[in-house]
């Protein structure tokens, strides 16, 4: 459905097309405010008064970003309000220094080593691994637990990024970060998701 | 000319790779990397995987609850015949 049409609706007051979006987008919207605020309960509270927002700033919605990423917006807005303490800590300049390589240095051999800084044993290809070992409930509350343990800037630019889809630009500019900024938070966010997955699927492998 | 690329300096740059925001000299030293080297081919293929499973993460349902509060809101703010 084209966003002209849909905001046009909404604008009418058409309850079927206001039903529509809210089934499309309410889960997305609590899943990110989730990943602004530490409970499931206060991200919902945020999500709905989103909706509340969305409907009394119908009338202001210019068409110049999509529908989805003006709603995103809002929400952003409201969590971060209402996350202040939270954002306010992460983002008070150190969240770029404080941490760490994206695969532990003992991984690699050291300078010494006829082949420093290569891998020191063999990664394996995941692709050899039973599908039903990569894609299964437990691989999939592996990822939600690694999620829920980043550190807040990060967890909200996976979130935004790899979840719901929005390209670099759209992230940076709705948190407020560089692009380049917005891409190392999202390395680091993989990268400790990568690690998670692969003490679970190789503990898996082999045992 | 560009330096060389070993293991661990190639794990930082994945994203940056994915994204497409290298110069292509370094673009070029990445892949050429990854010609001669499988391990890394496999690191880069399990954070494809990575981003592919967080991106089918499922989220909750919407309440009916939840939904009739937000359409009384609606209703509250729309035109409205007449």
């Amino acid at each position: 459905m084209v966003d002209d049409e849909v905001v046009e609706a909404l604008r009418r007051g058409d309850e079927w097309m206001f039903r529509q979006v809210v089934l499309q987008y309410h889960p997305a919207l609590v899943r990110t405010a989730r990943s602004f605020v530490r409970s499931t309960s206060i991200a919902e509270e945020v999500a709905q008064d989103t909706w509340l927002a969305a409907i009394r700033g119908l009338p202001l919605f210019e068409g110049r970003s999509s529908f989805k990423t003006w709603l995103f917006r809002i929400l952003i807005n409201q969590a971060r309000t209402c996350g202040a303490r939270e954002t306010r800590s992460a983002a008070a300049g150190s969240f770029l220094e404080e941490d760490d390589a994206s695969v532990l240095a003992s991984r690699f051999n050291d300078m010494g080593a006829r082949w420093p800084r290569h891998w020191c044993a063999h990664l394996t290809d995941w692709g050899t691994l039973p599908e039903t070992t990569v894609v299964s409930a437990e691989t999939e509350s592996v990822v939600r637990g690694a999620i829920e343990r980043l550190p807040a800037r990060q967890r909200q630019v996976i979130t935004l990024r790899d979840i719901e889809g929005f390209d670099a630009r759209e992230v940076s500019l709705a948190l407020d970060l560089s692009e380049g900024n917005q891409r190392v938070l999202l390395h680091r966010a993989r990268s400790r998701v990568r690690a998670a997955l692969e003490l679970h699927l190789e503990g898996v492998a082999t045992a | 000319m560009t330096a060389p690329l070993d293991c661990q300096d190639l794990v930082e740059l994945v994203t940056a790779y994915f994204d497409d925001a290298m110069s292509p000299a370094a673009r070029e030293v990445f892949e050429h990397h990854l010609e001669e080297c499988d391990d890394c081919v496999n690191y880069v293929a399990q954070m494809r995987m990575t981003v592919q499973l967080t991106g089918t993460l499922t989220a909750d349902d919407i309440t009916p609850e939840t939904m009739h509060t937000l359409l009384a809101a609606f209703r509250s703010f729309s035109p409205g015949p007449g």
